[in-house]
Protein backbone atom coordinates (compact mmCIF):
# COMPACT_ATOMS: atom_id res chain seq x y z
CA UNK A 1 0.00 0.00 0.00
CA UNK A 2 2.59 2.42 0.91
CA UNK A 3 4.83 1.44 -1.92
CA UNK A 4 1.97 2.25 -3.99
CA UNK A 5 1.90 5.53 -2.56
CA UNK A 6 5.26 6.49 -2.83
CA UNK A 7 5.75 5.24 -6.07
CA UNK A 8 2.89 7.41 -7.59
CA UNK A 9 4.32 10.68 -5.27
CA UNK A 10 7.99 9.80 -6.71
CA UNK A 11 6.36 9.59 -10.99
CA UNK A 12 4.22 12.67 -10.62
CA UNK A 13 6.81 15.29 -10.21
CA UNK A 14 8.96 13.53 -12.57
CA UNK A 15 6.57 14.11 -15.32
CA UNK A 16 5.29 17.65 -14.35
CA UNK A 17 9.11 18.77 -14.22
CA UNK A 18 9.33 17.43 -17.60
CA UNK A 19 6.16 18.88 -18.58
CA UNK A 20 7.34 22.19 -16.97
CA UNK A 21 10.71 22.04 -18.65
CA UNK A 22 8.69 21.39 -22.28
CA UNK A 23 6.56 24.06 -21.28
CA UNK A 24 9.78 26.84 -20.09
CA UNK A 25 11.10 26.04 -24.26
CA UNK A 26 8.06 26.29 -25.65
CA UNK A 27 6.36 28.98 -24.16
CA UNK A 28 9.04 32.11 -25.44
CA UNK A 29 8.28 30.36 -28.52
CA UNK A 30 4.49 30.41 -29.02
CA UNK A 31 5.13 33.87 -26.99
CA UNK A 32 7.10 35.09 -30.19
CA UNK A 33 4.95 33.45 -32.60
CA UNK A 34 3.14 36.19 -33.87
CA UNK A 35 6.17 38.64 -34.39
CA UNK A 36 8.18 35.69 -36.22
CA UNK A 37 5.07 34.99 -38.91
CA UNK A 38 4.43 39.37 -39.47
CA UNK A 39 8.16 39.02 -40.18
CA UNK A 40 8.30 35.94 -42.50
CA UNK A 41 5.09 37.81 -44.12
CA UNK A 42 6.66 40.87 -44.58
CA UNK A 43 9.47 39.58 -46.59
CA UNK A 44 7.55 37.52 -48.73
CA UNK A 45 5.08 40.18 -49.48
CA UNK A 46 8.30 41.77 -50.55
CA UNK A 47 9.75 39.45 -52.80
CA UNK A 48 6.21 39.13 -54.43
CA UNK A 49 6.22 42.85 -54.82
CA UNK A 50 9.66 42.83 -56.48
CA UNK A 51 8.56 40.31 -58.88
CA UNK A 52 5.41 41.19 -60.03
CA UNK A 53 5.87 45.21 -60.73
CA UNK A 54 9.86 43.78 -62.48
CA UNK A 55 11.39 46.09 -60.07
CA UNK A 56 15.22 46.79 -61.12
CA UNK A 57 17.58 45.17 -58.80
CA UNK A 58 19.54 48.74 -58.62
CA UNK A 59 16.08 50.26 -56.97
CA UNK A 60 15.30 47.51 -55.29
CA UNK A 61 16.70 44.01 -55.30
CA UNK A 62 14.43 41.36 -53.80
CA UNK A 63 15.07 39.19 -50.59
CA UNK A 64 16.57 36.61 -52.47
CA UNK A 65 19.07 38.76 -53.83
CA UNK A 66 19.74 40.00 -50.61
CA UNK A 67 20.51 36.50 -49.12
CA UNK A 68 22.92 36.51 -52.29
CA UNK A 69 24.48 39.17 -51.53
CA UNK A 70 25.28 37.63 -47.84
CA UNK A 71 26.81 34.76 -49.46
CA UNK A 72 28.96 36.70 -51.91
CA UNK A 73 30.19 39.40 -49.73
CA UNK A 74 30.43 37.16 -46.63
CA UNK A 75 34.05 38.40 -46.13
CA UNK A 76 33.50 42.00 -46.43
CA UNK A 77 30.88 42.29 -44.58
CA UNK A 78 32.87 40.13 -41.67
CA UNK A 79 35.63 42.50 -42.21
CA UNK A 80 33.60 46.16 -42.11
CA UNK A 81 31.64 44.70 -39.04
CA UNK A 82 34.26 44.51 -36.52
CA UNK A 83 34.99 48.28 -36.89
CA UNK A 84 31.83 48.89 -36.43
CA UNK A 85 30.96 46.79 -33.27
CA UNK A 86 34.23 48.46 -31.80
CA UNK A 87 33.51 52.04 -32.05
CA UNK A 88 30.30 51.38 -30.83
CA UNK A 89 31.10 49.51 -27.74
CA UNK A 90 34.07 51.72 -26.76
CA UNK A 91 31.56 54.67 -27.58
CA UNK A 92 28.87 53.28 -25.13
CA UNK A 93 31.47 52.75 -22.78
CA UNK A 94 33.01 56.09 -23.18
CA UNK A 95 29.44 57.61 -23.31
CA UNK A 96 27.55 56.31 -20.63
CA UNK A 97 30.81 56.11 -18.13
CA UNK A 98 30.95 59.98 -18.81
CA UNK A 99 27.29 59.93 -18.59
CA UNK A 100 27.32 58.29 -15.07
CA UNK A 101 29.82 60.56 -13.13
CA UNK A 102 28.42 63.71 -14.69
CA UNK A 103 24.98 62.57 -13.26
CA UNK A 104 26.59 62.12 -9.57
CA UNK A 105 28.43 65.49 -9.82
CA UNK A 106 25.26 66.90 -10.32
CA UNK A 107 23.39 65.59 -7.87
CA UNK A 108 25.82 66.54 -5.00
CA UNK A 109 26.62 69.79 -6.61
CA UNK A 110 23.93 71.73 -7.53
CA UNK A 111 26.30 74.66 -8.91
CA UNK A 112 27.27 72.24 -11.52
CA UNK A 113 24.60 70.80 -12.76
CA UNK A 114 23.07 74.66 -13.18
CA UNK A 115 26.44 75.86 -14.94
CA UNK A 116 27.07 72.03 -17.46
CA UNK A 117 23.23 71.45 -17.79
CA UNK A 118 22.87 73.89 -20.58
CA UNK A 119 25.38 72.93 -22.08
CA UNK A 120 24.70 69.16 -22.32
CA UNK A 121 21.60 70.60 -23.97
CA UNK A 122 23.49 73.27 -26.40
CA UNK A 123 25.55 69.26 -27.63
CA UNK A 124 22.68 67.27 -27.68
CA UNK A 125 20.86 69.70 -30.00
CA UNK A 126 23.41 69.84 -32.81
CA UNK A 127 23.09 67.62 -35.21
CA UNK A 128 24.97 64.58 -35.10
CA UNK A 129 25.43 64.58 -38.83
CA UNK A 130 26.87 67.78 -38.66
CA UNK A 131 29.17 67.37 -35.93
CA UNK A 132 30.82 63.98 -37.49
CA UNK A 133 32.84 66.64 -40.47
CA UNK A 134 34.02 68.91 -37.21
CA UNK A 135 35.70 65.89 -35.11
CA UNK A 136 37.05 64.66 -38.31
CA UNK A 137 38.79 68.28 -38.53
CA UNK A 138 39.97 68.19 -34.91
CA UNK A 139 41.14 64.36 -34.47
CA UNK A 140 41.75 63.28 -37.82
CA UNK A 141 40.12 60.46 -39.60
CA UNK A 142 40.86 57.59 -37.95
CA UNK A 143 38.77 55.32 -34.78
CA UNK A 144 38.75 58.55 -32.59
CA UNK A 145 35.76 60.78 -34.12
CA UNK A 146 33.65 57.34 -34.76
CA UNK A 147 33.93 56.59 -30.80
CA UNK A 148 33.68 59.96 -29.78
CA UNK A 149 30.52 60.58 -31.65
CA UNK A 150 29.04 56.52 -30.50
CA UNK A 151 29.92 58.03 -27.09
CA UNK A 152 28.01 61.49 -27.88
CA UNK A 153 25.02 59.67 -28.86
CA UNK A 154 24.96 57.39 -25.78
CA UNK A 155 25.76 60.61 -23.66
CA UNK A 156 22.56 62.76 -23.28
CA UNK A 157 19.67 59.99 -22.19
CA UNK A 158 22.04 58.21 -19.99
CA UNK A 159 23.03 61.73 -18.14
CA UNK A 160 19.35 62.50 -17.79
CA UNK A 161 18.16 59.19 -16.73
CA UNK A 162 21.17 58.95 -14.62
CA UNK A 163 20.22 62.12 -12.75
CA UNK A 164 17.00 61.16 -12.34
CA UNK A 165 17.63 57.82 -10.85
CA UNK A 166 19.65 58.96 -8.17
CA UNK A 167 17.37 61.85 -7.06
CA UNK A 168 14.47 59.53 -7.04
CA UNK A 169 15.57 57.85 -3.28
CA UNK A 170 12.80 58.97 -1.05
CA UNK A 171 12.63 61.62 1.28
CA UNK A 172 11.47 59.23 4.16
CA UNK A 173 14.51 56.68 3.23
CA UNK A 174 16.97 59.81 3.69
CA UNK A 175 15.40 60.01 6.57
CA UNK A 176 15.68 56.77 7.27
CA UNK A 177 19.42 56.86 7.08
CA UNK A 178 20.23 60.54 9.06
CA UNK A 179 18.65 58.32 11.90
CA UNK A 180 21.21 55.72 11.28
CA UNK A 181 23.54 58.30 11.41
CA UNK A 182 24.57 56.93 7.73
CA UNK A 183 27.60 59.04 6.24
CA UNK A 184 27.19 60.28 2.22
CA UNK A 185 29.09 57.74 1.37
CA UNK A 186 26.89 55.33 2.40
CA UNK A 187 23.60 56.58 1.65
CA UNK A 188 24.86 57.16 -1.95
CA UNK A 189 26.48 53.33 -2.57
CA UNK A 190 23.48 51.50 -0.02
CA UNK A 191 20.75 53.48 -1.29
CA UNK A 192 21.28 56.23 -4.22
CA UNK A 193 23.25 54.58 -6.18
CA UNK A 194 21.15 50.66 -6.26
CA UNK A 195 17.78 52.68 -6.89
CA UNK A 196 19.01 54.23 -9.90
CA UNK A 197 19.66 51.22 -11.40
CA UNK A 198 16.29 50.91 -12.96
CA UNK A 199 16.72 54.09 -14.47
CA UNK A 200 20.16 53.79 -15.86
CA UNK A 201 19.34 50.38 -17.63
CA UNK A 202 16.47 52.20 -19.53
CA UNK A 203 18.75 54.71 -20.99
CA UNK A 204 21.58 51.75 -21.96
CA UNK A 205 18.99 49.88 -23.34
CA UNK A 206 18.38 53.08 -25.88
CA UNK A 207 22.44 53.67 -25.63
CA UNK A 208 22.76 49.94 -26.76
CA UNK A 209 21.10 50.59 -30.39
CA UNK A 210 22.44 54.44 -30.91
CA UNK A 211 25.57 53.63 -30.11
CA UNK A 212 25.95 51.61 -33.66
CA UNK A 213 23.97 54.22 -35.59
CA UNK A 214 26.25 57.30 -34.29
CA UNK A 215 29.29 54.83 -35.32
CA UNK A 216 27.58 54.31 -38.82
CA UNK A 217 26.81 58.02 -39.41
CA UNK A 218 30.08 58.77 -38.50
CA UNK A 219 31.99 56.49 -41.05
CA UNK A 220 29.82 57.89 -43.63
CA UNK A 221 32.35 61.17 -43.41
CA UNK A 222 35.72 59.86 -45.23
CA UNK A 223 35.94 56.71 -44.40
CA UNK A 224 37.33 53.90 -45.76
CA UNK A 225 36.29 51.00 -43.84
CA UNK A 226 33.45 49.68 -41.31
CA UNK A 227 29.39 49.15 -42.17
CA UNK A 228 28.99 53.20 -42.59
CA UNK A 229 31.41 53.14 -45.51
CA UNK A 230 30.60 50.00 -47.06
CA UNK A 231 27.02 51.81 -47.25
CA UNK A 232 28.45 54.55 -48.83
CA UNK A 233 30.21 52.92 -51.14
CA UNK A 234 27.47 50.20 -52.11
CA UNK A 235 25.37 53.33 -52.92
CA UNK A 236 27.38 54.84 -55.08
CA UNK A 237 28.43 51.82 -57.01
CA UNK A 238 24.29 50.53 -57.12
CA UNK A 239 25.43 47.71 -55.88
CA UNK A 240 21.65 47.58 -54.25
CA UNK A 241 21.74 44.04 -52.76
CA UNK A 242 24.94 44.40 -50.92
CA UNK A 243 23.45 47.72 -49.48
CA UNK A 244 20.83 46.04 -48.16
CA UNK A 245 22.61 43.23 -46.81
CA UNK A 246 24.77 45.59 -45.14
CA UNK A 247 21.77 47.90 -43.67
CA UNK A 248 20.56 43.98 -42.25
CA UNK A 249 23.86 43.29 -40.55
CA UNK A 250 23.78 47.19 -38.71
CA UNK A 251 20.21 46.25 -37.68
CA UNK A 252 21.18 42.85 -36.62
CA UNK A 253 24.19 44.21 -34.55
CA UNK A 254 21.83 46.88 -32.49
CA UNK A 255 19.38 43.90 -31.62
CA UNK A 256 22.42 42.06 -30.45
CA UNK A 257 23.74 44.59 -28.17
CA UNK A 258 19.87 45.89 -27.31
CA UNK A 259 19.78 41.94 -25.93
CA UNK A 260 22.72 41.69 -24.27
CA UNK A 261 21.62 44.81 -22.25
CA UNK A 262 18.87 43.27 -21.49
CA UNK A 263 20.56 40.17 -20.26
CA UNK A 264 22.33 42.07 -17.86
CA UNK A 265 19.74 44.04 -16.70
CA UNK A 266 17.70 40.41 -16.08
CA UNK A 267 20.47 39.55 -13.96
CA UNK A 268 21.26 42.81 -12.00
CA UNK A 269 18.09 43.67 -10.97
CA UNK A 270 15.42 40.89 -9.66
CA UNK A 271 13.44 43.53 -7.66
CA UNK A 272 10.92 45.61 -8.34
CA UNK A 273 10.52 49.23 -7.31
CA UNK A 274 8.87 50.09 -4.15
CA UNK A 275 4.95 49.50 -3.88
CA UNK A 276 3.54 52.00 -2.02
CA UNK A 277 1.07 50.86 0.82
CA UNK B 1 17.73 82.43 30.27
CA UNK B 2 16.61 78.82 30.67
CA UNK B 3 13.05 78.38 30.86
CA UNK B 4 11.52 76.12 33.55
CA UNK B 5 9.91 73.27 32.39
CA UNK B 6 6.24 74.25 32.83
CA UNK B 7 3.85 71.62 34.03
CA UNK B 8 0.86 72.07 32.43
CA UNK B 9 -1.62 69.37 33.88
CA UNK B 10 -1.03 67.71 37.61
CA UNK B 11 -1.39 64.16 35.42
CA UNK B 12 1.40 64.78 33.75
CA UNK B 13 3.69 61.80 33.39
CA UNK B 14 5.90 62.50 36.81
CA UNK B 15 9.61 62.88 36.71
CA UNK B 16 11.31 60.22 37.91
CA UNK B 17 12.45 60.07 41.70
CA UNK B 18 15.47 58.04 41.42
CA UNK B 19 17.59 60.85 39.30
CA UNK B 20 17.83 59.23 36.11
CA UNK B 21 16.91 61.76 33.47
CA UNK B 22 13.49 61.04 31.80
CA UNK B 23 13.35 59.39 28.46
CA UNK B 24 12.18 62.53 26.55
CA UNK B 25 11.84 65.73 27.72
CA UNK B 26 10.89 69.13 26.09
CA UNK B 27 10.53 72.41 27.61
CA UNK B 28 9.51 75.79 25.73
CA UNK B 29 9.57 73.75 22.30
CA UNK B 30 9.45 76.46 19.73
CA UNK B 31 9.32 75.45 15.73
CA UNK B 32 9.31 78.00 13.39
CA UNK B 33 9.06 76.78 9.27
CA UNK B 34 10.04 79.49 6.41
CA UNK B 35 11.74 82.95 6.15
CA UNK B 36 11.21 86.08 7.75
CA UNK B 37 8.53 87.09 6.81
CA UNK B 38 6.37 83.93 5.47
CA UNK B 39 7.11 82.22 8.97
CA UNK B 40 4.70 79.29 9.76
CA UNK B 41 4.77 78.36 13.67
CA UNK B 42 4.89 74.38 13.59
CA UNK B 43 4.95 74.54 17.82
CA UNK B 44 4.64 76.72 19.97
CA UNK B 45 5.97 76.58 23.70
CA UNK B 46 5.44 72.39 23.98
CA UNK B 47 6.13 71.03 27.30
CA UNK B 48 6.80 67.48 28.63
CA UNK B 49 8.06 64.90 29.67
CA UNK B 50 8.25 61.02 28.96
CA UNK B 51 9.25 58.63 31.69
CA UNK B 52 11.48 55.59 30.28
CA UNK B 53 9.20 52.70 29.57
CA UNK B 54 6.01 54.66 29.44
CA UNK B 55 4.02 54.10 25.93
CA UNK B 56 2.82 57.35 25.03
CA UNK B 57 0.53 57.99 22.24
CA UNK B 58 0.06 61.70 20.19
CA UNK B 59 -3.22 62.41 19.03
CA UNK B 60 -4.55 65.86 17.49
CA UNK B 61 -5.79 67.35 14.76
CA UNK B 62 -4.29 67.34 11.20
CA UNK B 63 -1.44 70.17 10.83
CA UNK B 64 -1.05 70.16 14.72
CA UNK B 65 2.91 69.00 14.36
CA UNK B 66 2.60 65.38 15.80
CA UNK B 67 4.75 64.57 13.46
CA UNK B 68 7.21 67.57 13.68
CA UNK B 69 7.31 67.05 17.32
CA UNK B 70 8.28 63.45 16.79
CA UNK B 71 10.94 64.43 14.28
CA UNK B 72 12.48 67.26 16.64
CA UNK B 73 13.31 64.31 18.62
CA UNK B 74 14.55 61.95 16.48
CA UNK B 75 16.99 65.45 15.45
CA UNK B 76 15.24 65.05 11.74
CA UNK B 77 14.29 68.96 12.61
CA UNK B 78 15.56 72.31 13.44
CA UNK B 79 14.59 73.19 16.57
CA UNK B 80 14.18 77.09 16.38
CA UNK B 81 13.31 77.70 20.08
CA UNK B 82 13.15 75.66 23.55
CA UNK B 83 15.35 72.81 24.22
CA UNK B 84 14.29 68.72 23.38
CA UNK B 85 16.39 66.53 25.69
CA UNK B 86 16.69 62.10 25.14
CA UNK B 87 17.69 60.48 27.77
CA UNK B 88 19.49 63.69 28.90
CA UNK B 89 21.39 64.32 26.01
CA UNK B 90 21.06 66.63 22.77
CA UNK B 91 18.87 64.97 20.06
CA UNK B 92 22.21 64.42 18.08
CA UNK B 93 23.92 62.40 20.48
CA UNK B 94 21.44 60.30 21.10
CA UNK B 95 21.01 59.75 17.03
CA UNK B 96 24.60 59.29 17.07
CA UNK B 97 24.46 56.49 19.88
CA UNK B 98 21.36 54.95 18.49
CA UNK B 99 19.41 55.53 21.41
CA UNK B 100 16.52 55.59 19.63
CA UNK B 101 14.94 54.16 16.49
CA UNK B 102 11.77 55.95 13.92
CA UNK B 103 9.47 53.88 12.20
CA UNK B 104 8.11 55.61 9.40
CA UNK B 105 4.65 55.65 7.97
CA UNK B 106 5.67 54.09 4.74
CA UNK B 107 7.99 51.01 5.35
CA UNK B 108 10.74 52.74 3.52
CA UNK B 109 11.99 49.20 2.84
CA UNK B 110 15.28 48.76 0.64
CA UNK B 111 13.58 46.85 -2.59
CA UNK B 112 16.31 45.14 -3.72
CA UNK B 113 16.86 43.98 -0.08
CA UNK B 114 15.36 40.82 1.25
CA UNK B 115 13.62 41.39 4.32
CA UNK B 116 16.67 40.04 6.34
CA UNK B 117 18.64 42.21 4.56
CA UNK B 118 16.88 44.92 5.31
CA UNK B 119 17.17 44.53 8.81
CA UNK B 120 20.64 44.16 8.76
CA UNK B 121 20.81 47.65 7.25
CA UNK B 122 21.34 49.43 10.52
CA UNK B 123 23.93 47.00 11.24
CA UNK B 124 25.94 48.12 8.44
CA UNK B 125 25.78 51.91 8.11
CA UNK B 126 26.82 55.00 10.59
CA UNK B 127 29.52 55.09 13.38
CA UNK B 128 29.64 51.59 14.96
CA UNK B 129 31.83 51.68 17.96
CA UNK B 130 33.54 47.35 18.47
CA UNK B 131 31.48 47.61 21.66
CA UNK B 132 28.16 47.75 19.91
CA UNK B 133 26.03 44.71 20.41
CA UNK B 134 23.32 44.10 17.60
CA UNK B 135 20.54 41.96 18.50
CA UNK B 136 20.02 39.09 16.28
CA UNK B 137 18.20 39.60 12.96
CA UNK B 138 17.01 35.89 12.44
CA UNK B 139 15.28 36.80 15.91
CA UNK B 140 13.55 39.90 15.36
CA UNK B 141 11.93 38.47 12.33
CA UNK B 142 10.38 35.80 14.34
CA UNK B 143 9.45 38.37 17.06
CA UNK B 144 7.35 40.19 14.53
CA UNK B 145 6.15 37.48 13.20
CA UNK B 146 7.81 36.87 9.66
CA UNK B 147 9.82 33.32 10.60
CA UNK B 148 10.56 31.80 7.18
CA UNK B 149 10.05 34.97 4.99
CA UNK B 150 13.38 36.12 5.94
CA UNK B 151 14.37 35.97 2.08
CA UNK B 152 11.24 37.44 0.76
CA UNK B 153 12.01 40.68 -1.00
CA UNK B 154 9.54 43.75 -0.34
CA UNK B 155 7.62 43.47 -3.35
CA UNK B 156 6.67 39.97 -2.37
CA UNK B 157 5.28 40.82 0.98
CA UNK B 158 1.85 42.47 2.35
CA UNK B 159 1.82 46.21 3.19
CA UNK B 160 1.29 44.59 7.04
CA UNK B 161 4.51 42.44 6.48
CA UNK B 162 6.62 45.09 5.10
CA UNK B 163 5.99 47.35 8.52
CA UNK B 164 6.92 44.02 10.60
CA UNK B 165 10.56 44.18 8.70
CA UNK B 166 10.28 47.94 9.55
CA UNK B 167 9.48 47.20 13.32
CA UNK B 168 12.41 44.37 13.28
CA UNK B 169 14.98 47.01 11.40
CA UNK B 170 14.01 49.43 14.24
CA UNK B 171 14.48 47.25 16.93
CA UNK B 172 17.84 45.32 15.81
CA UNK B 173 19.92 48.48 17.40
CA UNK B 174 18.54 47.81 20.79
CA UNK B 175 17.05 51.05 20.86
CA UNK B 176 15.16 52.09 24.18
CA UNK B 177 12.95 54.63 22.54
CA UNK B 178 11.13 53.30 19.39
CA UNK B 179 9.16 57.22 17.66
CA UNK B 180 6.87 55.67 15.62
CA UNK B 181 5.12 58.42 12.75
CA UNK B 182 1.59 56.60 12.26
CA UNK B 183 3.37 53.30 11.51
CA UNK B 184 0.06 51.24 10.80
CA UNK B 185 -2.22 54.07 9.16
CA UNK B 186 -1.90 53.40 5.63
CA UNK B 187 -2.92 49.37 6.70
CA UNK B 188 -6.36 48.18 6.46
CA UNK B 189 -8.02 47.90 9.77
CA UNK B 190 -7.33 43.64 10.46
CA UNK B 191 -4.09 44.32 9.76
CA UNK B 192 -3.80 47.18 11.92
CA UNK B 193 -5.24 45.42 15.11
CA UNK B 194 -3.58 42.67 14.92
CA UNK B 195 -0.11 45.00 14.62
CA UNK B 196 -1.72 47.08 17.57
CA UNK B 197 -1.53 43.89 19.96
CA UNK B 198 1.62 42.61 19.11
CA UNK B 199 3.22 45.62 19.65
CA UNK B 200 1.61 46.19 22.94
CA UNK B 201 2.82 42.50 23.55
CA UNK B 202 6.62 43.54 22.37
CA UNK B 203 6.25 46.72 24.58
CA UNK B 204 5.79 44.51 27.34
CA UNK B 205 8.77 42.16 26.65
CA UNK B 206 11.11 44.75 26.01
CA UNK B 207 10.38 47.66 28.28
CA UNK B 208 11.06 50.18 25.41
CA UNK B 209 9.73 53.19 25.73
CA UNK B 210 7.26 53.67 22.75
CA UNK B 211 6.08 57.37 21.24
CA UNK B 212 3.54 56.90 18.66
CA UNK B 213 1.95 59.01 16.44
CA UNK B 214 -1.49 58.50 15.31
CA UNK B 215 -4.69 60.09 14.23
CA UNK B 216 -7.10 57.19 15.17
CA UNK B 217 -8.48 57.82 19.10
CA UNK B 218 -9.24 54.35 19.27
CA UNK B 219 -5.45 53.36 18.75
CA UNK B 220 -4.44 56.06 20.73
CA UNK B 221 -6.79 54.86 23.65
CA UNK B 222 -6.17 50.96 22.95
CA UNK B 223 -2.27 51.49 22.93
CA UNK B 224 -1.27 54.50 25.06
CA UNK B 225 -0.35 54.62 28.62
CA UNK B 226 -0.64 57.85 28.38
CA UNK B 227 -2.56 60.18 25.40
CA UNK B 228 -0.61 63.72 24.61
CA UNK B 229 -2.99 65.12 22.80
CA UNK B 230 -1.99 68.58 20.87
CA UNK B 231 -4.45 71.32 19.05
CA UNK B 232 -3.27 73.51 16.08
CA UNK B 233 -3.20 76.81 14.73
CA UNK B 234 0.01 76.85 16.52
CA UNK B 235 0.42 73.11 17.89
CA UNK B 236 0.89 73.38 21.28
CA UNK B 237 -0.29 70.73 24.64
CA UNK B 238 -3.85 70.06 24.68
CA UNK B 239 -3.66 67.35 27.03
CA UNK B 240 -1.62 64.78 28.53
CA UNK B 241 -3.76 62.18 29.80
CA UNK B 242 -3.09 59.19 31.72
CA UNK B 243 -5.27 55.80 30.33
CA UNK B 244 -6.56 54.46 33.55
CA UNK B 245 -7.54 50.63 32.02
CA UNK B 246 -6.70 47.50 33.25
CA UNK B 247 -4.12 45.16 31.59
CA UNK B 248 -2.99 43.55 29.88
CA UNK B 249 -5.10 44.61 27.08
CA UNK B 250 -7.15 42.89 24.55
CA UNK B 251 -9.21 44.22 21.33
CA UNK B 252 -12.29 42.96 23.06
CA UNK B 253 -11.77 45.87 25.43
CA UNK B 254 -12.50 48.06 23.23
CA UNK B 255 -16.06 46.99 23.09
CA UNK B 256 -15.81 47.84 26.94
CA UNK B 257 -17.53 50.95 28.20
CA UNK B 258 -15.09 51.96 30.21
CA UNK B 259 -13.24 51.99 26.69
CA UNK B 260 -15.39 53.90 24.99
CA UNK B 261 -16.31 55.98 27.43
CA UNK B 262 -12.51 57.44 27.02
CA UNK B 263 -12.58 57.53 23.59
CA UNK B 264 -15.56 59.82 23.78
CA UNK B 265 -14.00 62.21 25.93
CA UNK B 266 -10.84 62.46 24.12
CA UNK B 267 -12.77 62.87 20.81
CA UNK B 268 -14.45 65.70 22.78
CA UNK B 269 -11.60 67.30 23.79
CA UNK B 270 -10.35 67.18 20.21
CA UNK B 271 -13.13 69.07 18.92
CA UNK B 272 -11.88 72.03 20.89
CA UNK B 273 -8.57 71.57 19.40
Amino acid sequence: MTDTIHSAENTVPVSTKKAAAANKLLAPLLDNLPAALAIVGCILLWQLIVWGFSVPTFMAPSPVEVLYAFKENAGILWTNLLPTLMEAALGFVFGNLVAVLLAVWFVYSPLAEKAFYPIAVIIKSIPIIALAPILVLLVGNGFAPKIIIAGLICFFPTLVNMVQGLKSTSPAMLDLMRVLSASNSEIFWKVRLPASLPFLFAALKIAATSSVMGAIVAEWIGSSFGLGALIIEATYNFRSPLLYATVVIAATLAVVLFFAVSIVEKKVIRWKPAAHD
Amino acid sequence: MIAMPITLKQNYAAPPTDGTPPAVSVSNLHIRFGNEGSEFTALQDVSMQIQEGALVTMLGPSGCGKSTLLRCIADLVHISDGSVSVLGQMPRKAREGRDFAFVFQDATLLPWRSAIENVRLPMEVGRRDSDTTFADPEQLLALVGLKGRENALPHELSGGQRQRVAIARALVTRPRILLMDEPFGALDEITRDKLNEELLRLWQETGTTILFVTHSIPEAVFLGQYVLMLASHPGRVKEFMKIDLPGPRTLAMRDTVEFIRITAQLRALLEQC
